[in-house]
């Protein structure tokens, strides 16, 4: 291995103590994410409840199959991200390194169908405001409002995401990560699997809502 | 701890299940609908998010202070669901 282990800092009695301490210290972050979303389905429950008419409506402008692919590409990226991290503990650099790739490829096209779903939105006059599409039933609008601010709020965690990626596989490729010293990698993991979660529950709340 | 060749198994295992959840609700969702549509579908999502909890986020291997940790963001946000429908669904109330 071509980096030493890092020091365990003084805190720690040993090293299983901070492993426990850095995934505690994620979680309590993770608790923070889950009550950020938590309000917008909240908004979405009471909106659905009172328009439930509209929001099958809205349902039905969207396409099935984008939203089951998306799922499936993001499932796959999970998995692709916990094979690193299983790899990395063997201290296998390079295959967390196509590990890490293939999670940001994913990803990448997870944000491409989401950005053509978009563009048939906007050019369907289905973005929310003046020039929405007109005689819409009442509620359509705030369920594409919704729409739009929970999966771009997704979005936006997937850019972050994606960001934090370039500088693990700058890191992974200088040789920063070895079996003793591979929390990065962990805890974005972590951060990854969350918000693939939060699309778990958002694909059938806006995909599948019955007629 | 050494990631042993059951650690990579169990990872393809899960992704295998986590599959077979999504084309469930995907071919439930064809079918003719009724009231439990959506609590079903929501049920398949919380089976799939306790699949990615437990094995992708290493609950399993982790001590009972962690696992609470992750569990105590899902009971605030509860509080936060019961006591906003609390109000929502007993404001209106016919005349």
């Amino acid at each position: 291995m071509s980096a030493p282990a890092a020091p365990l800092p003084e805190a720690y009695a040993d090293a299983r103590q901070r492993d426990v301490a850095n995934h505690l210290g994620m979680w309590a972050f993770l608790a923070t994410e889950i009550l950020f979303f938590g309000g917008l389905f909240l908004a979405y429950f009471i909106y659905r409840s009172t328009y439930p008419a509209a929001f099958a409506a809205g349902s039905r402008t969207l396409n099935f199959w984008r939203g089951t692919f998306n799922t499936a590409v993001l499932l796959g990226s999970s998995l692709s991200m916990a094979l690193g991290d299983a790899y990395i503990k063997q201290g296998r650099r390079r295959a967390l390194q196509v590990c890490l790739a293939t999670t940001a490829v994913l990803g990448a096209v997870f944000l491409a169908v989401k950005a053509s779903e978009y563009h048939e939105m906007y050019a369907k006059h289905l973005l929310p405001g003046r020039g929405f599409e007109a005689g819409a039933a009442p509620g359509l609008q705030l369920f594409v409002l919704l729409y739009f601010t929970m999966t771009g709020l997704h979005a936006f965690h997937m850019l972050v995401g994606l960001g934090l990626m370039a500088w693990l596989l700058r890191q992974n490729r200088r040789g920063r990560f070895t079996p003793a010293r591979h929390a990065p990698i962990e805890m974005f993991g972590l951060y990854w699997h969350f918000v693939d979660c939060v699309w778990v529950f958002l694909y059938p709340l806006l995909y599948l809502i019955p007629r | 701890m050494p990631e042993s060749a059951a650690t990579f198994r169990r990872l393809y295992t899960t992704f295998g299940a986590l599959i077979g959840l999504l084309v469930v609700t995907a071919a439930v969702s064809s079918l003719p609908s009724g009231w439990w549509s959506t609590p079903l579908s929501l049920l398949i999502a919380t089976a799939k998010a306790a699949l990615i909890f437990t094995i992708f986020m290493r609950l399993r291997d982790q001590p009972a202070l962690v696992r609470i940790f992750a569990l105590v963001g899902f009971f605030w946000l509860a509080i936060m669901l019961t006591l906003a429908a609390a109000d929502y669904f007993t404001r209106f109330w016919p005349a």
